[in-house]
């Protein structure tokens, strides 16, 4: 494997594993903010902040990493990304701000805030549909090369069904990862109550999950014709087995049964779309002006970004590791006696 | 001044890093101070200390929130903001970058575990050890990220040709030559902040009449941490001062209003400087210039008349210089004023005055801090990366800079009111007599 498929590969992992931990993040303040209103809150938000106070500036890492490492693997997404991205980014930027830190002012300093609560679940929804502009735009089609000047073309996304379906998807996969991942984790608490209604939101969300999907399969035909065909071509099997497994794990929430599989099942079913999708978007990273080999940073700032990369490996994992077991695989935490 | 591009992308990085460094210096430095009352705790069996480690660790956490939000948000500006400078730099300097976020991610997830598990461990020490982790990853990310700033000062690892970075030494430019002064500088000054902020606290408390021995304890393990790390941030400050006439003179120079190169030069303070160049109003220290250039009165310091007009940075940064330096020899007087007073038994070391300055020695030494880093930065004008690119070219070309500083100016200013109040509302609901009681109730700690 050559370095810069090893670098992307590394990258895009991370964003998978922000995918899953800011969905159930984004999705948990979604259902928070809804149990308060509907005066379900005893119900379920305790359970929620229970896991999500010792855990939430490990999600927020994750994306920072993910985008200090595509500018260091591959400087030129900073250049034209960074340009075109400025009002998105900023609202993104701005978005993701007022949720961490409405967080900790709810959180850690005056509980029970429905102003704080509000806003860290509306943020919740916007934020994956302000990011997910970025993955629109690496399509192509949205920029313009003018005399060395990147044109950011936002009556084009605006107006473009592929974009709106990727966001309709990222909305509700974000409601569907994270109702499937507390009803497990309310299970695991013995929180019968929750459980029953966290289940039910899963359910509720499993089919628009997999109409979006083929909106988005749709969509991209009509904007994206070589990405499609090169999904469906060679990569169909990935989708399918991602199919596979959310049948599987609705199965299993249906049935009342094995909610820690079924949430692996989840996962598994993002891990193979959306490596579907990025293996087929390859060798693009921003269609059709940064390729992987051309993007590509210098051999020996590669090198060393590998090394400082196995390195930190070996220090994140044992402490991942550790986080796990004392909040989430701890019974007595999950079940709030310590 | 005209609001193009350049200048907007200018403001806007300028406002969310001065808004950053607020949280960014709490975040480096009051771990070291939780660290520290804890482990007294344990040690001496006391729990005021393990009170006073609880409650700096709880107020923490709401700076700690803000600074994890704004940093992600200049992590995101550089590359929107500055898209040509990214795509350059990244060639060089992505390696720092990379190993900051690592930091970051170490200190993340003990941040969590320590706030989350201090009732959870038999042996207390265990959950003293938590911290260890949290200091490393905090001063680690401040170490990374400072050698990029060093960078941009001191570029060095990597040939330009056609605008293309080539033969790229990424550990070169990690450890340039700016790197240790700056480390150590940016280091130091933030324990010292952090120390004086929390002095600063207790001394506050004491004058609104709290006077018992929990406040006094608070006071005086501050007052000593205090002393120490701002006789290490002179120490820090003296060697940046001797780096910058090697290797930057243009910076010192400017600070100085120093033009002509020459031996025994003097150093100014304060004063008000003409379009002519003439200094009036001055405290003229003479020869001292030298002294601070190069331990010695003979030391040839170079002037800002070496350097091309086009090329010198702008001359009021010698007030930021000035008021940075001041603020800091403020500070070391009032925390051995204080130690003094407490060893002498004739004098008081809780008397008004006393406590009045301790209690100004905190929002003064991060007025310090802002100042520094104004001086520090705008220092190297007109320079993004110093002799080979300046910040005109390096700008984004996008539409809507004004805009997004709008957004951010109303966003930090949010921010900045709300945690204001939620801390204060934080405290005042739980007074610490209270908890102490509640939580120890023997009065011992097991």
């Amino acid at each position: 494997m050559n370095l810069e498929l090893l670098g992307i590969t590394v990258l895009w992992t991370f964003l998978y594993g922000y995918l899953i931990v800011a969905s159930i993040d984004f999705g948990a303040g979604f259902f928070a903010y809804y149990g308060k209103i509907t005066k379900k809150d005893s119900i379920i938000n305790g359970l929620i902040s229970r896991y999500l106070s010792p855990v939430w500036e490990v999600t927020n890492v994750f994306f920072v990493f993910f985008f200090v490492g595509i500018v260091g693997f591959f400087p030129s997404t900073a250049y034209y990304f960074g340009t075109a991205l400025l009002i998105p980014g900023s609202i993104a930027i701005i978005l993701l701000a007022i949720r961490g830190s409405f967080y900790a002012f709810g959180n850690y300093g005056s509980r029970g805030s429905t102003v704080y609560l509000f806003l860290y679940g509306a943020t919740g929804l916007l934020i994956p549909a302000s990011l997910s502009t970025t993955l629109t735009i690496s399509e192509g089609g949205f920029l313009r090369v003018e005399n060395d000047q990147v044109v950011f073309l936002a009556k084009e996304l605006f107006s473009s069904p592929y974009s709106w379906s990727v966001v309709v998807l990222s909305i509700v996969s974000v409601l569907f990862i994270s109702a499937t991942f507390l009803t497990y984790y309310a299970d695991r608490a013995k929180d019968i109550e929750a459980r029953e209604l966290l289940r039910k939101f899963a359910l509720l969300w499993s089919p628009p999950t997999i109409l979006a999907s083929l909106l988005v399969f749709l969509s991209l035909r009509s904007h994206n014709e070589t990405h499609f065909n090169k999904a469906v071509g060679e990569y169909w099997w990935m989708f399918a087995l991602s199919l596979l497994c959310f049948c599987l794990a609705s199965a299993f929430i249906y049935q009342k049964k094995a909610y820690g599989t079924a949430f692996i099942m989840v996962m598994l079913q993002y891990f193979f779309a959306f490596f579907g999708y990025g293996a087929s978007h390859l060798p693009y990273i921003l269609y059709p002006y940064v390729t992987l080999s051309e993007g590509v940073t210098n051999d020996s700032m590669a090198t060393a970004l590998v090394i400082a990369f196995v390195l930190g490996l070996l220090l994140l994992v044992p402490s991942l590791i550790l986080l796990m077991k004392l909040f989430l695989f701890d019974a007595d935490y999950v079940k709030g006696k310590k | 001044m005209e609001l193009d591009n350049v200048m907007l992308s200018r403001m806007l990085t300028a406002m969310t890093l001065m808004f950053h460094i607020i949280f960014a210096t709490i975040g480096v430095g009051v771990p070291v101070m939780i660290s520290i009352a804890e482990f007294l705790g344990i040690k001496r069996k006391d729990p005021y200390y393990l009170l006073l480690a609880r409650r700096w660790a709880r107020g923490f956490t709401i700076t700690v929130a803000i600074g994890v939000v704004t940093g992600t948000a200049i992590g995101l500006q550089l590359s929107l903001l500055w898209p040509s400078f990214m795509e350059v730099a990244g060639h060089v300097i992505a390696l720092p970058l990379f190993m900051e976020t690592f930091a970051f991610f170490f200190e993340a997830i003990f941040l969590g575990i320590y706030l989350y598990t201090w009732d959870r461990f038999k042996n207390r020490m265990v959950h003293w050890l938590l911290t260890i982790p949290v200091i490393i990853g905090s001063s680690a990310s401040a170490l990374f990220i400072t050698t990029v700033n060093s960078f941009m000062n001191m570029p060095q690892g990597f040939e330009l040709k056609d605008g293309k970075a080539v033969n790229i030494d990424p550990i070169a430019a990690m450890f340039n030559p700016a790197t240790p002064s700056k480390v150590f500088h940016v280091l130091t000054s933030a324990y010292m902040t952090a120390a004086a902020i929390l002095a600063a606290i207790a001394a506050f408390a004491i004058l609104k009449g709290k006077r018992s021995a929990y406040e006094k304890k608070a006071l005086k393990l501050t007052m000593i941490c205090t002393f120490i790390f701002t006789g290490l941030t002179t120490v820090a400050g003296d060697i940046s001062a001797k780096f910058l006439a090697a290797e930057q003179p243009e910076k010192l120079a400017a600070a100085e209003w120093h033009f002509e190169t020459e031996k025994n030069a003097d150093l100014i303070l304060f004063g008000t400087i003409n379009e002519n160049n003439e200094i009036k109003n001055e405290i003229r220290l003479p020869g001292f210039l030298s002294f601070l250039a190069g331990s010695s009165f003979d030391t040839e310091v170079i002037g800002l008349n070496e350097f091309p007009e086009d090329e010198r940075p702008p001359l009021w940064v010698h007030y930021m210089f000035d008021l940075m330096v001041m603020i800091g020899f403020f500070t070391l007087g009032i925390s051995g004023l204080y130690l003094v007073a407490s060893k002498l038994k004739q004098w008081n070391e809780l008397s008004k005055p006393l406590l009045l300055g301790i209690a100004a020695s905190g929002p003064l030494t991060m007025l310090a801090i802002e100042f520094g880093w104004i001086y520090a930065e705008v220092g190297r004008q007109p320079w993004i990366l110093r002799g080979y690119m300046k910040v005109g070219e390096a700008a984004t070309t996008g539409n809507g800079v004004g805009l997004t500083f709008v957004l951010f100016a109303l966003l930090y200013l949010i921010l900045g009111i709300l945690c204001v109040v939620v801390l204060i509302r934080m405290f005042r609901s739980s007074p610490a007599q209270a908890e102490l009681e509640k939580r120890f109730p023997n009065g011992t700690i097991d």
